[in-house]
């Protein structure tokens, strides 16, 4: 009788408090309340987003309407279609975050295998300074830079994002070559050694041996661009100033444009600019970006658990 | 068989190997005068002139330190804004670093749906961009639900001396924005817990070492890099990002008739060295005390 009470004793612990192979169902409990309630605070903008692109002027008059709709609107969409001139702004978009993080990618590379597999004067003075670049605000260097490129007539080219990129001195480049840097410093020396005893050239090397071993880094490096130049919209705002613009520059003049395309004073007072419409804006803007992340999210998290991100 | 001077061939090969180094970065130093410190350097001159833009060219008429005397002395705004950034970028980074070690402990258990929760918190990564920001904001999505609007928490503030209503009013009003900056902080902390060699757990199980001790004794440890990295990415997002009060105002001097590129300029440069110095206070904070926890 005693043996048996206290092997339901256990048991019953076992299953509250866990045991070595597997958590109880406090600490799980406990576990999922909260991810189920910091998840709800990160979606919580997005939801509060989508529902309200969703409302049509008579819903979002009514206050009884909070979360559900009474009817499927999509006249909110329709608009900020149209005012964000969505087709070609979007391309734009594309455009100028490919082009750059492509070249920004490669060339990043370059210099961190350069500064992980070369001992040479100068390369801690370099890490140094890779890393002031990535400190100095950008308010600090965009003046000067946006005047020369006016006198270039580079002003409004989309060449005003790609040139700095490609030399290294793109938005956040520095994390991008740390990031390299750590990665070529993680991987093993052999194979490079070999082929440079067979009689292989450093560039060929590189190209041949190096790149491919360090292919994960590179495809997180090639998203982070992408989302990092899709997102920025200070430097792209000055550089790209009456030339292309992109959907967030699109997003963040939303306001003036709507009105330009739907005058205040000549149409109804249901087609007024209203917060479903900016919504929706809004959520085309993200749109985009949504997409790619749920298609390639596994390469975000995973690989970059293997790339090393948070060296020094 | 000959035999070669020894030194000298190693001496030939070491200066082989720095000059094929340079040949790998010689891009980033190029691109470095180009479009950093040559722009560093004539922002820095800007500031000590009156800068006028015509169409011609630029004139600059040199006026000393009188952009910066006047940002610090005559503007009362950009004084004020200047100390409400560096309260709430203190405030902001022990909540992001705290939340992102606590995400990223969470995210490197094993359970169930940890793909789906996974998914839901690197979101902000993916969408965090200036103008939605300041769409969210401005339709107080933001906030966190109700809670800076309930009367209750109205009351408690209006208790508070004003030097302490400000940071906490800060925090209730943009808890949710400071969350949605911890998106690649909790990468970074993920990617180091998942370096720690499991067999140091089991060895501290094995010897009788209680979850808590093993936090405190070997997890905490070994994420001081990722901690130190993320407080200064996370103080560098938090300055750069362009929605930022005193990064708008410069932006709005920049263009203004009062302004113009000279004072900018010379706002920049306070701002950098406010920004430089409250990196330099977190850097050092951090790294006594974790230096010493981790002893």
């Amino acid at each position: 009788m005693q043996v048996f009470h206290s092997h339901t004793v256990d048991r019953v612990r076992s299953l509250l408090f866990g045991g070595r192979t597997r958590y109880g169902l406090i600490f799980t409990t406990v576990l999922y309340a909260l991810l189920i309630a910091i998840g709800f605070v990160y979606l919580y903008p997005l939801l509060f987003m989508f529902i309200t692109s969703m409302k049509s002027p008579t819903d979002l008059l009514n206050p009884l309407v909070q979360w559900v709709p009474t009817e499927l609107y999509t006249g909110n969409y329709v608009k900020a279609f149209r005012v964000l001139n969505y087709p070609n702004a979007l391309v734009a978009s594309i455009l100028l975050s490919v082009a750059p993080s492509l070249l920004q990618t490669f060339v990043a590379a370059l210099i961190g295998y350069g500064l992980a597999r070369y001992r040479f004067w100068g390369r801690r003075l370099v890490l140094l300074l890779i890393l002031a670049t990535f400190i100095i605000p950008p308010q600090n260097t965009v003046i000067p830079q946006m005047l020369t490129y006016r006198d270039l007539g580079l002003l409004g080219s989309p060449l005003a994002l790609i040139l700095p990129a490609a030399f290294g001195q793109g938005y956040r480049s520095a994390i991008f070559i740390l990031v390299f840097y750590q990665t070529f410093l993680s991987l093993p020396k052999v194979l490079e050694e070999a082929a440079r005893i067979d009689g292989a050239s450093d560039l060929r090397i590189f190209l041949t041996i190096a790149v491919p071993s360090a292919l994960p880094a590179f495809i997180v490096s090639f998203i982070f661009s992408v989302v990092w130049y899709w997102n920025e919209t200070f430097l792209t705002s000055i550089f790209l100033e009456g030339g292309v613009q992109t959907l967030p520059m699109q997003l963040s003049r939303f306001v003036q444009a709507y009105e330009n395309l739907y005058p205040p004073g000549a149409v109804n007072i249901f087609d007024r600019i209203n917060e479903a419409v900016k919504m929706s804006g809004t959520f085309l803007n993200i749109l985009p970006l949504l997409v790619m992340y749920f298609v390639l999210q596994k390469w975000f998290v995973e690989s970059v658990e293997r790339t090393g991100i948070a060296g020094e | 068989m000959t035999v070669r001077p020894l030194p000298r061939r190693l001496l030939s090969l070491r200066t082989r190997e720095a000059l094929h180094g340079y040949a790998f970065i010689a891009l980033w130093v190029i691109g470095f005068v180009l479009f950093t410190l040559a722009p560093l350097l004539q922002t820095f001159n800007y500031s000590l002139n009156r800068v006028v833009v015509t169409v011609t060219g630029v004139n600059l008429t040199y006026v000393g330190w009188a952009n910066y005397t006047r940002a610090l002395a005559t503007d009362p705004a950009f004084g004020e804004l200047l100390i409400g950034y560096a309260i709430e970028t203190l405030v902001a980074v022990p909540i992001v670093l705290i939340f992102s070690m606590i995400i990223a402990l969470f995210l490197n258990l094993r359970f169930r749906l940890k793909g789906v929760f996974r998914t839901i918190f690197f979101l902000p990564v993916v969408i965090t961009s200036g103008p939605v920001i300041r769409e969210l904001t401005e339709q107080g999505a933001a906030t966190a639900p109700g809670i800076a609007d309930a009367p209750a928490v109205a009351e408690f503030l209006a208790q508070l001396p004003s030097a302490l209503r400000n940071p906490v009013e800060y925090l209730l009003v943009s808890f949710i924005l400071i969350l949605w900056f911890s998106g690649v902080q909790i990468l970074i902390y993920l990617a180091s817990l998942q370096k720690v060699d499991q067999g140091i757990y089991e060895a501290a199980a094995i010897d009788g070492a209680s979850a808590w001790e093993i936090f405190w004794k070997i997890t905490l440890p070994t994420l001081t890099t990722a901690t130190v990295v993320n407080a200064v990415y996370t103080i560098v997002t938090l300055s750069h990002f362009s929605e930022n009060k005193v990064v708008r105002y410069i932006y709005g001097q920049t263009y203004a008739l009062q302004g113009g590129i000279g004072y900018a300029s010379a706002m920049s440069f306070l701002y950098f060295a406010v920004m430089a110095v409250l990196l330099l206070i977190v850097y050092l904070f951090l790294t006594r005390l974790l230096g010493k926890e981790a002893r």
